[in-house]
């Protein structure tokens, strides 16, 4: 018999029961709730006069919707407010922990759940966002689900899913200077399109992915949702445990080395299949950026706009509309456009590392004229050490304005909008039409190329500088 | 709690003849503020729907008047993007029963599903079909029979059967719940919780 893939270790794990041609009742380890996608599964409860199932496994926060300047005041916003307010008293009644707004804990979840050592190898993990892929970075399996599927997990906490095939995606070699995880997942979604990995649950592998850092991994498995698929994952190794070890709600002492010792044993065994399998070369990846309308439409920053030609003919009128959506024209070259917007930010790009690499790079100069830059820490943690390391006065003296946590401009439910036919260059996850404002043009790309956006006003080569 | 049972469906159909309609476009952030699931028909596609000024874009498909039904028809890859169940709540509170297309995003497909609309998957030469009896006569009618799993094109009799698993198509047809099953299985579910402890 074939080995397993560790994505089939890790589901095969948790399978409560399987039922006969249909879905498998799958437990789910550990449970993250926001304010946008919980109410109406609170609701349901309530309507059904049922509890939480496992409040130890459910961890809530504020992150879609709030405000990112005087989160110290009541939110303006009044549904806004209604909604924040809404997690909170159903966290209140229900005995759920809530690290709500101000609470030193507080951000995007998936910046949170990693960064207190919720999240660990071999879970199961899901909340109400496409992006808790994310946590996959950890080797765990980790996807986003609906309002309805939120209240099967807080009521039961189990799930229906059909399970996934399995893809493995490898990538060797060693990455260019100035090229970053974000470059290698935007190329890769470039290659196999916005729909590529659908069905799929994707493993990553190879040594690209073995020298990234967790928040690097992190940035990969978070934009798998981006190619369709289900999720994503890295198996676990020396940089994971390091990562974990020491965290607030990871394991301690004799527990963590047994822990590890179990985590050890978290890889895709030597003769397990996959039912697809891609391979690439790092040396092929350049600095990415997208041009059109979903992020499967990028190219290397030094390239231009595909033509209509290089478009499948079924494609084209989708094509067209993107381009006319983002005023630009086929074959068009991208480096020297003028910008008018730097965001740098969400569960993304919105970590240490994230920000220390823009601080890094803009350190001593001034971003251009022409550039509104906002940076956004993932949370209240990220903000307090980018303090500590001096990273917030680099960042405001190089005329950045440092925002408080949230997801912000990624997907503009607040007030971080951009405006109607302005260009950003943003750290982000999506480039959909109208995703960062009504009208917005989002090009997405990694947190130095946003950087030197910043400081030339203009889509340059980070290279270059 | 049991839904509406998924009926055969014999209806015109609304044409969105767009390619990767993420759930942004179905509907945008800034409309998820509430805290029921009523109401969002309202802003479904709201950016191509509406100009900046709330007026309505004439040649919208949801505004053209010629075009009516129970059924939405739309390019490959519906659905990516956000897992906002407020997209399949949106798509049904505006009046839709049926989602057709060649390719669905997995998580939407999954709530689609959970309220009671059915994403049926044609090829993608089937799809162009059904886009070209629609624009021979925008009211051409449509049979959507989830027993048969079959989607046939009445002015043309071509019929395509489309795939759904049988717990689904069961839940479906009887107004199912997931979650009343999963409450069923209480006992099994602190067995396992117990036994890896």
């Amino acid at each position: 018999m074939a080995g397993k893939t560790l994505f089939d270790k890790i589901w095969d794990a948790h399978v409560v029961e399987q039922i006969e041609d249909g879905p498998s009742v799958v437990y789910i380890d550990q449970h993250l709730i926001h304010e946008v996608t919980s109410p109406q599964a609170f609701a349901g409860l309530d309507a059904r006069g049922l509890k939480v199932l496992r409040t130890n496994r459910t961890v809530a926060t504020p992150d879609h919707n709030v405000p990112t300047i005087d989160q110290d005041k009541p939110i303006r916003d009044d549904l806004s407010r209604f909604q924040v307010d809404k997690l909170t008293e159903n966290c209140e009644r229900h005995g759920v922990t809530l690290y709500g707004l101000n609470h030193p804990y507080q951000g995007i979840v998936h910046v949170v759940g990693p960064q207190l050592g919720i999240t660990q190898p071999g879970m199961t993990i899901v909340c109400g966002d496409s992006h808790t892929s994310t946590h996959g970075a950890f080797g765990s399996v980790a996807f986003g689900i609906g309002t309805s599927e939120v209240e099967m997990v807080l009521a039961t906490q189990c799930l229906m899913q059909s399970k996934a095939k399995r893809m493995r995606i490898t990538v060797d070699g060693e990455l260019g200077p100035g090229v970053g995880a974000k470059d290698i997942i935007l190329y890769i979604i470039a290659q196999i399109t916005a729909s590529g990995g659908t069905g799929y649950f994707v493993e990553y592998a190879g040594s690209a992915f073995r020298n990234l850092t967790m928040e690097g991994r992190m940035t990969v498995c978070n934009m798998s949702i981006e190619m369709g698929a289900r999720g994503g994952l890295i198996a676990p190794d020396e940089t994971t445990f390091e990562y974990i070890r020491g965290r607030e709600f990871a394991p301690k002492g004799a527990d963590f080395d047994a822990a590890v010792a179990k985590w050890r044993e978290l890889y895709t065994d030597a003769d397990a299949v996959f039912d697809a399998e891609l391979h690439f070369d790092a040396a092929d990846i350049e600095p990415m950026i997208t041009y059109g309308t979903n992020p499967g439409m990028g190219v290397k920053v030094t390239g231009n706009v595909p033509n209509l030609s290089d478009i499948e003919e079924s494609g084209r009128t989708s094509f067209s509309k993107s381009l006319e959506y983002m005023g630009l024209v086929p074959g068009e070259l991208l480096l020297g456009k003028q910008v008018d917007y730097v965001f740098v930010g969400s569960c993304t790009n919105g970590r240490i590392e994230d920000l220390r690499a823009v601080a890094q790079f803009v350190k001593g100069k001034k971003k251009a004229d022409n550039i509104t830059a906002w940076i956004v820490p993932g949370s209240k943690q990220v903000e307090k050490q980018a303090q500590e390391e001096g990273l917030v006065a680099i960042l405001e003296e190089a005329g950045f304005m440092l925002r408080q946590p949230g997801c912000s401009a990624c997907l503009a439910m607040n007030e971080d909008k951009i405006p109607k036919g302005k260009y950003a260059v943003s750290t982000s996850n999506r480039n959909f039409e109208g995703r960062q404002g009504p009208g917005a043009r989002t090009m997405l790309a990694s947190p130095i190329t946003a950087a030197a956006v910043a400081v030339t006003g203009k889509i340059v080569d980070p290279r270059d500088l | 709690m049991a839904r509406e049972k998924f009926q055969k469906v014999h209806s015109s159909a609304v044409p969105v003849h767009i390619e990767n309609v993420d759930t942004d476009q179905i509907i945008p952030a800034r409309f998820l503020k509430a805290t029921t699931r009523d109401g969002f028909g309202e802003n479904l596609f709201r950016d191509w729907r509406y100009d900046g000024n709330n007026q309505p874009i004439a040649d919208f498909a949801l505004n053209n008047p010629i075009y009516s039904g129970d059924i939405l028809v739309s390019g490959k890859n519906f659905g990516c993007g956000s897992s906002r169940e407020h997209a399949a709540w949106a798509i049904t509170d505006y009046g839709f029963k049926v989602v057709v297309s060649s390719f669905f995003a997995d998580i939407f497909k999954n709530n689609a599903l959970n309220n009671g609309l059915l994403p049926v998957q044609v090829s993608d030469a089937f799809l162009a079909q059904i886009f070209e009896a629609i624009e021979a006569d925008s009211k051409a009618t449509f049979t959507v029979d989830l027993e048969a799993q079959t989607f046939t094109i009445d002015a043309t009799g071509a019929s395509a059967s489309f795939e759904i698993n049988s717990y689904k198509k069961e839940c479906m047809l009887n107004g199912y719940d997931d979650i009343d099953y999963l409450l069923s299985l209480k006992d099994k579910i602190e067995e396992f919780e117990k036994k890896r402890a």
